[in-house]
């Protein structure tokens, strides 16, 4: 491991939990582990140990590639005014359960 | 010993070891290396008393003396705890304590497993609740020595030295004598001798993938079948068992 404490601490991860009846994974923070096979564990151990989860990914948060806040304006803005684009118009009867 | 009486002795013996171990991974807390370890000594710990308060309850129940599971936990002497003189060591540094865990977590994994077949149809359930957490338990720990042992210069030398310390403690787990000679008959218990080849097979694979060197089998000490512990024991009985004694009967 490197000299400096800063590169010598444990790498980061991001942790993706998918609760019993949901229908997707949602992040639910992150922590530290030395490897991704750990950071399964520790993610078992710190954000599943009150039965939230049946299933969890790990990300190394390097890895995620993210949107800068600089690109708001041209990234967002310009859906703003497009109402068309969203389908509230329709009634989803409660048949269809999860869209 | 009639046969209440010698299931009753080999209950404390399993009871006893997550007892103790649950208390000596408590010592852990506030003290971690780093926050995520933290819980996990601790959701560890906190199975090995769960295991620990269903098997001397049962024990309780079986000696019909009255006794429930607080009362075995808080109100023996060092010379009637049945633990492992291995479990009573103490924690050292995180390289000992997880040394420590991975040897017995194999361990316990093989018994559990077999006392799934026990005939006491008590002690069978308790084993097949358990063993889920025995599993996580080993994967948790073989993982760390496997990380220490093939991590840093630093690393390697602490777990290796942390193998070697405890390695003379090991031959007393796979011992047999008339109370588990007596259990193994009757269909309720294993037999843990022939544990060993399988303990081994464990052992190696986890040495071999941590680059740590197999300690030769030089020394060993036993006597905690007969109450003989190491000076350890006493200490961690005088913190776990203080308030229970100093206010007996307490409610909180």
């Amino acid at each position: 491991m490197p000299e400096n404490s800063t590169e010598s601490e444990l790498p980061l991860y991001e942790v993706f939990i998918r609760s019993k009846n949901g229908l997707h994974h949602k992040h639910a923070g992150s922590l530290h582990a030395p490897d991704a096979e750990m950071a399964l564990t520790n993610a078992r151990d710190v954000y599943t140990r009150r039965s939230e989860g049946v299933s969890i990914w790990v990300v190394k948060a390097t890895d995620v590639v993210a949107s800068s806040p600089e690109d708001k304006g041209n990234f967002y803005e310009p859906n703003d005014d497009k109402l068309y684009r969203h389908p509230t118009f329709y009634n989803i009867p409660d048949e269809v359960g999860h869209m | 010993m009639n046969d209440n009486e010698i299931l009753f002795e080999y209950l404390l013996r399993l009871g006893d070891n997550c007892a103790i171990l649950g208390q000596r991974l408590a010592e852990w807390c506030g003290k971690a290396p780093v926050l995520e370890e933290e819980l996990a000594l601790m959701n560890v710990g906190l199975d090995l008393v769960g295991q620990a308060r269903l098997l001397l309850d049962y024990a309780g129940k079986v000696e019909g003396a009255g006794r429930d599971e607080d009362q075995l936990a808080f109100f023996r002497d060092t010379q009637e705890w049945r633990n492992f003189l291995l479990i009573e060591q103490p924690n050292g540094d995180f390289a000992k304590t997880m040394a420590r865990q991975m040897i017995f977590d194999c361990f316990q994994y093989l018994q559990f497993e077999a006392l799934t077949a026990s005939k006491d149809k008590t002690l069978s359930e308790i084993a097949a609740k358990s063993l889920k957490e025995i599993t996580y338990h080993r994967r948790h720990s073989s993982n760390w020595v496997i990380r220490l042992g093939d991590g840093t210069d630093e690393s390697h030398a602490k777990m290796q030295a942390a193998i070697d310390e405890l390695w003379g403690f090991i031959p007393e787990m796979f011992d047999m004598d008339a109370v588990e000679d007596a259990m193994v008959a009757a269909g309720i218990g294993t037999d843990v001798s022939v544990l060993r080849a399988r303990w081994d097979d464990m052992i190696n694979s986890i040495l071999t993938e941590a680059t740590l060197q197999r300690p030769e089998d030089t020394w060993s000490v036993r006597g905690s079948r007969e109450g003989k512990h190491s000076e350890h024991l006493g200490f961690l009985l005088a913190e776990m068992q203080f308030l229970p004694r100093a206010y007996p009967d307490a409610k909180w």
